[in-house]
């Protein structure tokens, strides 16, 4: 090894320049795997010139990384703990964003005949009963936090189950959907992701159309009292433009497959409450 | 074995195509895991040179914690340096978070133990052959070390590569304090965990075969180096 190169890579390892015009978004996975970043970011990037970096992860992962000041903007879904995130002071103020619902898919053979339900409990109820594979999030994410409320509804204690019939994965989305669909499970995913995943193998949907499987986003600036580190104008741009008509519009026209994967809702106060 | 098929003409026709996002996500690979392996060399070789020529009091005791710490799991040293680079951490003013530079830290921390493990190894033995003649020059310490890291230079080339190998390879500790941040901070693992989050398995898998073909590319270039040196005349 020259030592010749040291200087070379110090240099390298130097911070990388600060940009004025950049922002991170710590955000749930579903926005960023199912691609609406990709389709979304440029034509707000165009506009304003400020860059947008997401960091995707948990929706409880990405509300603790805000709450150490390492984001400017929250994307999240879960709305209880996001309110709580503003109510303690880290967020300017959440706001409904956009919607989309949970659906629970299942294998083709569907061994506990829940196929077709519309009633999420009824049918989750059931596939404790035949003892039939259930995948779950277990990581305290969005989607965990929604699925945890469901079974309290049910009365089942699945966590008395966890090992056996009831598989709590630890990963994320798609890492629980590739391992439910590999062990025979049934998953409750949001649709987004479910659309837009690319190894369903005989999957199909089993249970949807509930309105307690209703998926509410939210968005919401890091504070910069509580973060006077983040960059609070950019971040507040950029929340005005996913709230504007524009950034509204643009929410509605991304489709994968033919099918819109996130409804816009910002303005619209006659969506259903999330009761998660 | 389909995908495997699948993937294979996948990875080929990824690399044939020159596709910029590949390019982009390779060079961020080979940056910050080469740039670990330098810092964990600096670092690492003078170290393990000076605990294979020492006699101190404790010895065993680094020996054993030196050894361990080639085990350090990836995601724990993630969670380390994250919990330092954060914002509300002892160093967040540095702004380092999410930043190729965070990810050199992690790997470099992660890979030092193993670059000086392996060399103290690797010097011991070779310090126990030439023991007397160093003494019979009466050689400082320093100019020992010298002479053993210059005599041992193939050997360490290879303890380099070790820990090249596991900084390219681990996933862990990058996409913590990277964060997997698109034309940022996404190298080919974060790449390749996000792909298989995706479900998309067989381009997650061509990514595979395309990082193989790195490490490859790399280690043969080493070895191109060494043969070259060693049809030179130089000491093998």
């Amino acid at each position: 090894m020259s030592l010749k190169l040291v200087p070379a890579l110090i240099l390298m390892a130097a911070p990388a320049m600060a940009q004025e015009g950049s922002i991170i978004v710590q955000s749930t996975t579903s926005t960023a795997n199912s691609g609406l970043y990709d389709y979304l970011l440029p034509m707000f990037e165009e506009q304003t010139g400020i860059d947008v970096n997401v960091v995707a992860v948990g929706t409880g992962q990405a509300i603790q990384n805000a709450r150490n000041c390492d984001g400017d903007v929250l994307l999240v879904h879960a709305k209880p703990a996001e309110e709580a995130f503003v109510a303690d002071g880290f967020g300017t103020e959440r706001t409904d964003l956009m919607y989309n619902d949970f659906i629970i898919v299942g294998p083709a053979d569907d061994p506990a005949g829940v196929a077709g339900m519309t009633d999420a409990q009824d049918a989750m109820t059931q596939i404790a009963e035949e003892n039939a594979m259930f995948a779950s999030r277990g990581d305290d994410s969005g989607t965990h936090k929604k699925e945890l409320a469901l079974w309290s509804d049910t009365g089942v204690d699945p966590a008395a189950a966890s090992g056996q019939w009831y598989r709590e994965t630890g990963s994320g989305m798609g890492a629980t959907l590739n391992a439910g669909i590999g062990m025979g499970a049934y998953v409750m995913t949001d649709r987004a992701t479910w659309i837009s995943f690319g190894n369903k193998q005989d999957y199909e949907i089993a249970v949807e159309d509930d309105e307690d499987l209703f998926n509410q986003y939210g968005v919401i600036p890091v504070s910069s009292e509580a973060c006077p580190s983040v960059n609070a104008d950019a971040a507040q741009t950029f929340t005005d433009w996913l709230l504007s008509a524009e950034g509204q519009e643009a929410i509605g026209a991304y489709q994968v497959d033919g099918q819109q994967l996130f409804f816009p809702n910002a303005t619209d106060s006659n969506a259903p409450d999330d009761n998660g | 074995m389909q995908d495997l098929a699948e993937s294979l003409s996948l990875a080929i026709a990824l690399v044939l195509s020159g596709d910029a996002d590949l390019i982009e996500i390779v060079a961020l690979s080979l940056r910050v895991s080469l740039s670990a392996t330098m810092l964990a060399c600096v670092l690492g070789l003078p170290l393990g040179a000076l605990v294979a020529i020492g006699r101190f009091p404790g010895r065993g005791a680094v020996l054993v914690a030196m050894n361990a710490l080639m085990g350090l799991p990836p995601v724990v040293v993630g969670l380390l340096v994250y919990l330092h680079l954060s914002r509300s951490g002892p160093l967040g003013f540095l702004g380092l978070l999410y930043t190729p530079t965070a990810m050199i830290i992690a790997q470099t921390i992660l890979i030092t133990p193993i670059v000086a493990a392996l060399a103290r190894q690797a010097l011991e033995d070779l310090h126990s052959e030439y023991a007397e003649q160093f003494r019979s020059l009466c050689l400082t310490r320093m100019q020992t070390v010298g002479a053993l890291l210059w005599d041992g230079r193939f050997t360490l080339l290879t303890v380099g590569l070790a820990g090249f190998g596991r900084a390219v390879a681990e996933v862990g500790a990058v996409i913590i304090v990277g964060g997997n941040i698109d034309h940022l901070t996404r190298v080919m693992t974060t790449a390749i965990a996000l792909e298989t989050s995706k479900g998309e398995l067989a381009l997650a898998l061509a990514l595979g075969i395309v990082l193989l073909a790195l490490s490859f590319a790399v280690n043969a270039g080493v070895q191109g180096l060494r043969v070259s040196a060693a049809a030179r005349g130089a000491h093998v």
